[in-house]
């Protein structure tokens, strides 16, 4: 037999003033299975709760309905009141009476009229509310960290200080990522190696963190707390613990024409390699695409010089299972591929390149090893120009949005120019100079005021080679006058893309993207580093284009999620999941076609003697949501969501 | 004179963003007719057809089912889910015997408190125009066979 207790709350005048809850209480007194309806000032209040706990011990109360506001405001702080008093939290409903009653109606007949319904209506939900416990998952306390640049280091090194175990996987053969390739950095143009390279070195001897480069996620199961993780481990050829990097191999190597990917194919690398010298591990990779051996069957140079035996032909890709209790996503970004504007003539004419290769030209340990020289003769660019939104803010040819770093690295470009050719002349076309950060601005007007950068207001729409010299045809907007400058080089600041198989790998890892196929977070402003799918977390440029401080602060936000999660053995979770009724479910799979989460599983229905009778659905409660979907797609009526049951539901109608 | 006829409608909508844009319309204090009645759920995909007949059996004169934009979903796909649902549900309505109009389908995200209200106001003077739901009820009651649960 029911014993409801329902308690209104005059929230002041907030209802009280609209709804006459003297009739209310008393109508709700008379309905059927209603053991006490009482009214009070406020029932948030302590006392107010006090009340509701004395009622729920005197009267033996089998389930509450508070008359309030929005379950959004209080339904946590009634529902904790009824557990202290000894009944299930969730044996408690609010009845929305003030944000959706008294505050938006004038006649107080209707007002009260409806808001007896409302209440009515929880109480016969209420009646059949079930007791449910909070869900409790273990966790593992191992994070993964994928992708080897600044965000991923830095998220990794946060998580490791914190105590906790990290497994870093970076796909290419060194940690680094695009940190490594840039020359100085904004605003302060410390050298971008220098501060760096220690961070890799932390990381690569950090005793909590097991690097792993060379590697690839493969597949990625299961929940918050309790992901099953497989990674290839891509065969190197060299043999990791031999190895003492001491770069015989590298110098005797026959094949040497590669295209150096590292020096954005300004420089030439042999099969073997590391991708530049302070690579971490300083351990070798061959190539096997260019590699001489593996081309023709003959070679085996690298072998027969290497003197601890460290090279294997024979080597194969290993695979690596892991559990893992929280992912982070800092995978990166791509410079876009600028070829789409013939009338700037990248690719075209080997003076025209992009910042990221100008990068490599500035950097003491590129090609030119950091002399500003012309990749097509060597000589050193006595005028240069530099083309801002090559790409980014140009919805008809690039890419609609900002790209964020362009402008600062233009006016860095232009700087590190002045300081490396004297007397050399740099100009700069520009739509918009966005220097928003700390000591950025001041950044942009050094560049233009002391190091007499001269900035132009508009686009190039041309550029041809005449007499040796790159022509670039533009307008100069606040002047209204066209302008054609005579150039040695043309330097792109192009957009900042995702990582061409961004959208494969988000539906390997379980996230969303948005139309680009920047990763998507869970709320823009509120939850910027955490994805729709709990436990796992973004940072860096995966996310959106960004610099350095922001990748870095994202990072040390991402690692602070993972402390905080880790910081727990058992999560708790909201149970309100859906349930299966394995002895009238049909195995018909229709809940797996509407389940977002993949919580549908095949189970095996056994005979005694282990002979398969059927095979039915088990929805694994770590990763349902409560969505409700499937249910409602349930040919069978096998499943129902706990607190949401299609008896409660249907209940809830009646009483209206 | 005799009172207008107040039309009572049922509305099933989700918690992220219909239910949470009606608590905005309050905390707002924007002003909407009362003849709506909220039932909340977590998602638009878990509201099942049999939902609304049950409202229009119990003496609903319209029902509103209301969840987040396409593409908003809290679940990602709950309410492509309930459109189609909605799709197919629709083909049947003559079948049923419900005119078209006495249901209505609205995405109203946590932001839109000023589209809700006017949905309802609208919605209200919609059923009102159409009238007491009688037929169904009648229908119902004249083969004796209630929607089997």
């Amino acid at each position: 037999m029911a014993k409801i207790g329902v308690f209104i709350c005059h929230c002041g005048e907030n209802i009280g003033a609209k709804i006459d809850c003297t009739r209310l209480t008393s109508a709700m007194n008379d309905h059927p299975g209603v053991s006490v309806s009482v009214e009070y000032k406020y029932f948030c209040s302590d006392p107010g709760q006090e009340n509701v706990k004395k009622a729920i011990r005197e009267h033996n109360l089998t389930g509450v309905v508070v008359a309030a506001c929005s379950p959004r405001m209080h339904e946590a702080t009634f529902r904790k009141a009824c557990a202290e008093a000894g009944l299930n939290p969730y044996l408690c409903e609010i009845a929305n009476i003030r944000e959706q009653c008294s505050w938006v109606h004038t006649d107080q007949d209707m007002a009260t009229e409806k808001a007896i319904e409302i209440t009515r209506s929880l109480i016969e939900k209420v009646k059949l509310n079930n007791e449910l416990q909070p869900i409790e998952v273990p966790v593992t306390k191992r994070a993964l960290v994928i992708g080897g640049g600044i965000a991923g280091i830095q998220a990794a090194l946060d998580i490791a200080n914190a105590g906790q175990e990290v497994v870093l996987v970076e796909r290419e053969p060194s940690l680094g990522g695009h940190m490594a390739q840039l020359s100085e950095t904004f605003p302060t143009l410390d050298c971008s190696q220098c501060i760096m390279t220690p961070r890799m070195v932390e990381a690569a001897q950090h005793p909590k963190i097991r690097l792993l480069t060379y590697s690839e996620i493969e597949q990625v199961e299961g929940f918050i707390g309790n992901f099953k993780v497989r990674i290839r481990q891509k065969s190197r050829y060299v043999d990791m613990k031999a190895c003492t990097g001491c770069g015989d191999c590298i110098q005797k190597c026959p094949q040497k024409k590669i295209s150096d990917e590292f020096d954005c194919a300004l420089g030439k690398r042999p099969a073997i390699y590391t991708p530049f010298a302070q690579a971490v591990p300083n351990i070798p990779v061959i190539d096997k695409e260019h590699c001489t051996f593996f081309k023709n069957g003959k070679c085996k140079v690298c072998q027969k010089v290497c003197e601890t035996n460290a090279i294997n032909f024979e080597m194969q890709d290993e695979f690596l299972d892991l559990e893992i209790g929280a992912i982070v996503v800092a995978t990166g970004f791509q410079i876009q591929n600028t070829a789409m504007y013939g009338e700037y003539g990248y690719g075209k004419y080997a003076d025209v390149i992009t910042g990221l290769q100008f990068e490599r030209l500035a950097s003491a340990s590129g090609p030119t090893a950091g002399k500003i020289l012309r990749p097509s003769d060597g000589k050193e660019p006595q005028t240069i120009v530099f083309i801002q939104c090559a790409g980014s803010r140009d919805p008809s040819k690039g890419v609609k949005y900002c790209s964020k770093i362009c402008c600062m690295y233009t006016a860095k470009h232009a700087m590190l120019y002045a300081h490396k050719v004297h007397g050399g002349k740099a100009h700069v076309f520009y739509m918009d100079i966005r220097a928003a950060g700390k000591g950025y601005d001041e950044f942009t007007r050094r560049a233009i005021e002391e190091d007499e950068a001269a900035y132009m207001r508009g686009r190039v729409s041309k550029v041809w080679l005449e007499n040796g010299k790159l022509m670039v045809r533009g307008v100069d907007t606040l002047l209204g006058k066209p302008v054609e400058i005579a150039a040695d080089m043309v330097v792109l600041a192009t957009a900042i893309t995702p990582q061409p198989d961004a959208r494969e790998f988000a539906k390997v890892v379980g996230i969303g993207c948005d139309e680009y196929g920047f990763y998507n977070e869970a709320h823009l402003k509120l939850r910027p580093v955490e994805t729709a799918t709990a436990g796992i977390f973004l940072a860096g440029a995966c996310q959106s284009p960004k610099d350095i401080p922001d990748s870095v602060s994202q990072a040390s936000a991402c690692a602070s999620k993972v402390i905080g999660l880790f910081s727990r053995d058992q999560l708790e979770r909201e149970p309100v999941i859906a349930i299966n009724n394995e002895s009238t479910c049909s195995g018909c799979w229709g809940c797996a076609l509407a389940c977002p989460y993949n919580a549908i599983e095949k189970k095996d229905i056994l005979s005694r003697s282990g002979e398969l009778i059927k095979q039915v659905a088990f929805i694994n409660p770590g990763l349902c949501q409560g969505c409700g979907t499937c249910v409602t797609f349930c040919r069978s009526n096998s499943i129902d969501l706990a607190g949401f049951t299609e008896k409660q539901i249907f209940a809830e109608v009646m009483g209206l | 004179m005799s009172k207008p006829f107040e039309p009572k409608i049922v509305a099933f909508v989700c918690t992220y963003c219909t239910y949470a844009g009606a608590d905005l319309a309050g905390t707002s204090r924007l002003k909407y007719p009362p003849n709506i009645r909220m039932v909340r759920l977590p998602c638009t995909g878990r509201i099942s057809p049999m939902f609304i007949l049950k409202a229009l059996q119990k003496g609903a004169d319209g029902v509103l089912v209301s969840g987040c934009h396409p593409g908003d979903c809290h679940f990602t796909h709950g309410n492509y889910h309930a459109r189609r649902r909605w799709t197919v549900f629709r083909a049947l309505l003559n079948f049923t015997g419900i005119p078209l109009e006495r249901i209505r389908f609205s995405w109203i995200s946590a932001a839109e408190g000023v589209k809700f209200a006017e949905l309802i106001s609208s919605l209200t003077e919609d059923i009102r125009k159409l009238g007491p739901f009688e037929q169904y009820k009648a229908m119902i009651h004249e083969t004796e066979a209630p929607v089997s649960l």
